[in-house]
């Protein structure tokens, strides 16, 4: 890690490699505008429910594994707290610190997958999958597979976020072993963390909407 | 900025031997794998004039079905019909029209850069474009969509008996088609100007396709997730929008029209852009209150937010959502109507030449006025109530976009066609076609305002008989208005080849991208350019380069 | 047959109201059209670029000028805005006589029901001179009742109510449309709305063979679904009373208060966990998915029916029952 810095030439477009640095995180904060819009619209339907079936939207809270959500909360948590150190590592030139800690991020979000998959899967066996086996026998029944569609789709397109996040953490730990970021240069990573982190921003909202608001009442 | 109002007696120019059309190589791998803007533009532009004839077809089928009050079609197919039309002329003509054409080819020459900021996300978004243009093709060659570009549920999502999901499908594509290009554009206007360039001497062309890109960020998300929850209740039979299972169809509406309200904007503010660059050069005049009409393409993207629901005057809303909705659309309506007052001003003691782009500018302001007026007829509650899935209704946006947007594009495809292909149109044969177009529009859409107001309904392919004097008239309007259509086609081709070499100025027009040589280089710019001065800094002398 | 026709016939209160402020539209839109085009065509000759005109001293002092004509356009707007939004507000409210007619769209036809018992599919038949206020609803997709010689229309959508009134001035036969996109036969869906004398209203009302009123057939069924097991006079369990209870306000357990119209009745129905009266215990099962909206809309006819009553008189109102046309 003592040879010189090499920071790679910027792309044609660009007259400098901060223009481009800057270019690249201000285009992932535009897209991150977007994502907002995106899951806004799944929490107006999500909003409307409740506003219209608060009794049933409760019930169906209370049929969430609020264990694995709470788990999986503090394994996202601790993972945006491991990138956004990593994105301090790759500030310092800490190459191998960078490679450690972006492998550690990728794990914790490998390990999220993994429990909703379980809870998936603990779902699917109780019956709470709308469209496939849905079934349920009280009054609010309806409402339930309702909130139930809105979770899986709601944690299903989040899942896809995080899987992707994954694959990008994943690329940015090949390349920070290889060498290819230093103290000048490591926009990717950065770029990354921003991204990660808004998934990770994601899920604060679903948490409390989806395993806390059933549980709220008497 | 001076020296673009160039030397006029030049010699017969020649094309420069460096242009982007040949520099990388003229195979097709070298087109389809291009980061080049101006190559994407022109992969843009070719697609979405395949489009344009495929949903112009449709509606000259329209049209013929509309002669008689029986119909020629069944109705399953004429539902067909207008469905192909507005969905294909909606997402895959008008929204990417001026954007995707004129904008990527564009604001990187305007601004004085090399390229937009992500390149390959350029060409992604046109492989969207294109991947989601055949599945929409897909769907309707295997047995067509029937429940109208708006996809009301829950006939949408339960009853139809056409390719919904495929179509919705092409839809959902095609909206991250927009979202990448808007984004691509913000960040290049931040980003990437040249020294000099502040934001207050940015062309309007520029501004305006920026506001719609903050549009086609915020709002094509939301179609993008309504669709999706449409496309599974019909696929699972469970969902948010079917009453039947405890969902509201009004829920749906909103979060279709908090998209494609604003897709109107999409739709219209790039023409505002095209118009705001087309009058000052032909009236030889700054272009008046600069401020005022760009500040109005900002409000008009911000309010545009907040006007949806007067689409749903009859659908069920509250009567206090209708007067506040109906409020907020008269808002909006004052912008619009600032900057038709200040390309008029920009007229006042001008020089006025009356080259086709100009007629086309012209007619946009014609049309987009008497368009504009009728939209404070249909945002007035009363009187949305009697007209709103009329006729009337259907005029107002035929004149919003097609008599305004259509006329922009075209002008703007006449104005920089020099610039793109480095070789001037035939004159006359535009000038005709300007023509045409203006007056076969009216004749088509005018008669439609009255056959609204008497009550005829849109989406009928057979009507009463006391609406057939008026429907001929439009069918009329209608053939009148293909051939104008028609010509550019064939003489724009022509021009290709036998045009005359246009020169980099042709029109004597301020602004970055008259300063590069026609057809531009790879890079644009041989030297960075700095920009000293406001735009639009038009004399009256030197007379323009024989034109 | 083909005349230029340029007005549709105007044949409610309403609808000359509408012809005004259509006119005030016009007239302000030619207006600002003929300025725009006067002004286009005027500097278009005037500054043609071979015109010799003096060009000097051009406007400055833009934002002067600007400010000038966004405030003049925003007051123009806001009084067509206000004429409008009156006008809304009028047709959103309707007067207390106004005769309910009961309207289920299906594809591809209307289903209209009189209060008396009578039924007539794509025709409606209405007294001049009298309010008329119908209650919409569908049974499959949106539609919508549109009369445009009335200058009113209205979607009708699945799973609510949704009303419309009129009161029709000229005698005639007029147009009825579907004017929302239902499917294959949209074009057909509509038929025509025949407004009568007074008198031969009457007469047409009695030769229609009206069978049992809605109220009636409504009461039938209060007892078949077992409403009245609860509701009814005579039981024992803790429900509300029916009696009286129509367009009277509801105070609800969460401390709303809402009034009982037919929305109101609709939901309690099929949502009964929705609104719960104060006071009573949330024991109602649903009829989601049980009722169709044909019998939906009698059961609230004969609640409706029961708004004059009290608990008292209605057992005798039983017995008499009957004979007894709703009122209305």
């Amino acid at each position: 890690m003592s040879d010189a810095p090499v920071i790679p030439r910027p792309e044609p477009q660009y007259a400098t490699a901060e223009q481009q640095a800057e270019t690249a995180s201000f285009g992932m904060w535009v897209f991150l505008a977007t994502e907002v819009l995106f899951f806004g619209g799944m929490l107006l339907a999500y909003t409307w429910l409740r506003a219209t079936y608060p009794d049933g939207v409760a019930e169906a809270g209370r049929h969430t594994k609020i264990v694995i959500g709470s788990v999986n909360t503090l394994v996202l948590l601790t993972s945006s707290f491991t990138m956004a150190w990593a994105v301090h590592a790759a500030e310092h030139g800490r190459r191998k610190a960078l490679t450690r800690l972006l492998a550690v991020t990728a794990f914790l979000g490998l390990l999220f997958l993994g429990l909703k998959g379980y809870e998936y899967h603990k779902e699917w066996t109780e019956h709470l999958v709308p469209g496939l086996n849905f079934h349920e026998d009280s009054v609010h029944a309806q409402t339930i597979e309702l909130f139930y569609f809105l979770y899986f789709l709601l944690t299903g397109i989040h899942g896809i976020h995080v899987t992707i996040g994954i694959g990008l953490i994943a690329v940015m730990a090949v390349r920070a072993r290889r060498g290819a970021f230093n103290s000048h240069y490591y926009t990717p990573v950065e770029v990354t963390g921003l991204y990660w982190h808004f998934v990770d921003i994601v899920w604060i909202f679903l948490y409390p909407l989806i395993y806390l608001v059933g549980r709220s009442g008497p | 900025m001076t020296t673009a109002t160039v030397t006029g007696k030049s010699d017969e120019p020649v094309v420069a031997t460096k242009n982007y059309l040949t520099e990388e190589g003229v195979t097709l791998r070298s087109w389809l794998l291009t980061k080049d803007h101006k190559r994407i533009a022109i992969l843009y532009t070719l697609s979405i004039t395949f489009f344009f004839f495929v949903g112009g077809l449709a509606a000259t089928l329209i049209r013929l079905n509309l002669v008689t009050p029986a119909g020629i079609f069944t109705p399953d197919i004429y539902n067909r019909l207008f469905t192909l039309h507005g969905i294909v002329m909606v997402w895959f003509f008008l929204i990417p029209s001026i954007p995707n054409t004129m904008g990527n080819f564009l604001i990187p020459l305007m601004i004085g850069a090399k390229d937009l900021a992500f390149p390959r996300l350029n060409l992604l978004s046109w492989y969207l474009y294109v991947g989601a243009g055949f599945l929409a093709l897909f769907a309707i060659l295997i047995g067509g969509v029937d429940t109208g570009w708006t996809f009301y549920t829950p006939f949408s999502s339960l009853y139809s008996n056409g390719y919904v999901v495929l179509a919705l499908a092409a839809v959902f594509a095609v909206g991250f088609s927009s979202i990448l290009t808007g984004l691509n554009f913000i960040v290049t206007t931040h980003r990437m100007r040249a020294p000099g360039m502040t934001w207050y001497r940015l062309p309007v062309f520029v501004w305006s396709n920026y506001a719609t890109s903050v549009i086609m960020v915020l709002a094509t998300p939301v179609l993008a997730i309504t669709l999706m929850l449409v496309a599974v209740e019909r696929l699972l039979r469970v969902g948010i929008f079917d009453p039947a299972l405890g969902g509201d169809p009004l829920l749906f509406q909103h979060l279709f029209w908090f998209y494609s309200h604003p897709a109107v904007y999409i739709m219209i503010l790039p023409g505002f852009g095209v118009i705001s660059e087309i009058v000052p050069c032909f009236a030889r005049k700054p272009l008046f209150g600069y401020k005022f009409v760009v500040w109005s393409s900002i409000t008009i993207a911000i309010v545009g937010f907040f006007v949806w629901a007067h689409h749903m005057f009859v659908a069920g809303i509250s009567l206090y959502a209708g007067l506040v909705f109906s409020l907020l659309s008269y808002v909006i309506a004052v912008p619009s109507a600032i900057k038709v007052f200040n390309w008029t001003a920009t007229l006042h003691k001008g020089w006025i030449s009356f080259d086709a782009p100009m007629l086309y500018a012209l007619g946009f302001i014609g049309l987009f006025t008497i368009g504009g007026l009728t939209g404070l007829f249909v945002a007035n509650l009363a009187f949305d109530v009697h007209v709103t899935d009329t006729y009337f209704v259907v005029a107002h946006f035929h004149y919003i976009m097609v008599g305004g947007m259509v006329s922009a594009y075209f002008g703007g495809l006449h104005y920089w066609w020099p610039k793109v292909t480095g070789r001037l149109y035939p004159e006359w044969w535009a000038r005709i076609a300007a023509l045409l177009i203006f007056f076969g529009f009216n004749l088509t859409f005018f008669p439609q305002f009255i056959l609204g107001y008497l009550g005829m309904e849109r989406r009928y392919y057979s009507y009463p008989p006391e609406f057939q004097v008026w429907n001929i008239f439009s069918s009329a309007g209608a053939s009148v208005l293909a051939i104008g259509y028609a010509l550019p086609f064939f003489y724009l081709g022509w021009s290709l080849f036998r045009g005359k070499r246009a020169g980099s100025n042709p029109w004597a027009a301020t602004g970055l991208e008259w300063q590069t040589s026609s057809p531009p280089p790879a890079h644009n710019f041989d030297k960075t350019p700095t920009v000293t001065r406001p735009p639009y800094q038009y004399r009256p002398e030197p007379e323009p380069q024989d034109v | 047959m083909g005349s230029m026709q340029l007005l549709p016939p105007t044949a409610s209160a309403h609808a000359a109201d509408m012809d005004w402020l259509f006119a005030a539209l016009v007239g302000t839109s030619a207006f600002i059209l003929l300025l725009v085009f006067g002004l286009m065509i005027l500097f278009c000759v005037r500054y043609r670029k071979s015109s010799k005109v003096e060009r000097g001293d051009r406007l400055g002092r833009t934002w002067r000028v600007e400010t000038a004509w966004t405030v003049a356009t925003f007051v123009a707007f806001l009084g067509l805005y206000f004429w409008g939004a009156d006008l809304y507000v009028g047709i959103h409210s309707p007067p207390k006589d106004a005769t309910d007619i009961y309207v289920v769209g299906k594809q591809w036809m209307w289903k209209i029901e009189h209060p008396g018992g009578q039924r007539e599919i794509d025709t409606l038949h209405v007294p001049v001179g009298k309010p008329v206020r119908l209650v919409l609803t569908s049974q499959d997709v949106i539609h919508d009742f549109a009369i445009p010689a009335f200058r009113v229309r209205q979607d009708a959508l699945p799973g609510r109510y949704e009303t419309l009134w009129f009161t029709p001035t000229k005698v005639g036969e007029y147009r009825l449309f579907c004017a929302e996109l239902c499917g294959t036969w949209h074009a057909r869906m509509g038929g025509s709305v025949v407004v009568m004398e007074p008198s031969d209203f009457q007469r047409w009302l009695d030769s229609q063979d009206p069978g049992p009123s809605l109220a009636q057939e409504g009461e039938a069924l209060f007892r078949s679904y077992g409403c009245s097991g609860c509701h009814g006079t005579a039981s024992t369990v803790h429900a509300p009373k029916l009696e009286g209870l129509f367009s009277r306000p509801v105070p609800l357990q969460d401390g709303r208060t809402v009034v009982a119209d037919d929305r109101y009745i609709r939901d309690s129905i099929l949502k009964p966990k929705s609104e719960i009266a104060a006071g009573y215990p949330p024991v109602m099962p649903s009829f989601a998915g049980q009722i169709g909206e044909d019998d939906l809309l009698k059961l609230v006819a004969y609640i409706k029916s029961l708004a004059d009553r009290t608990a008292e008189n209605s057992q005798t109102g039983r017995k008499a029952g009957s004979a007894e046309r709703p009122t209305q």
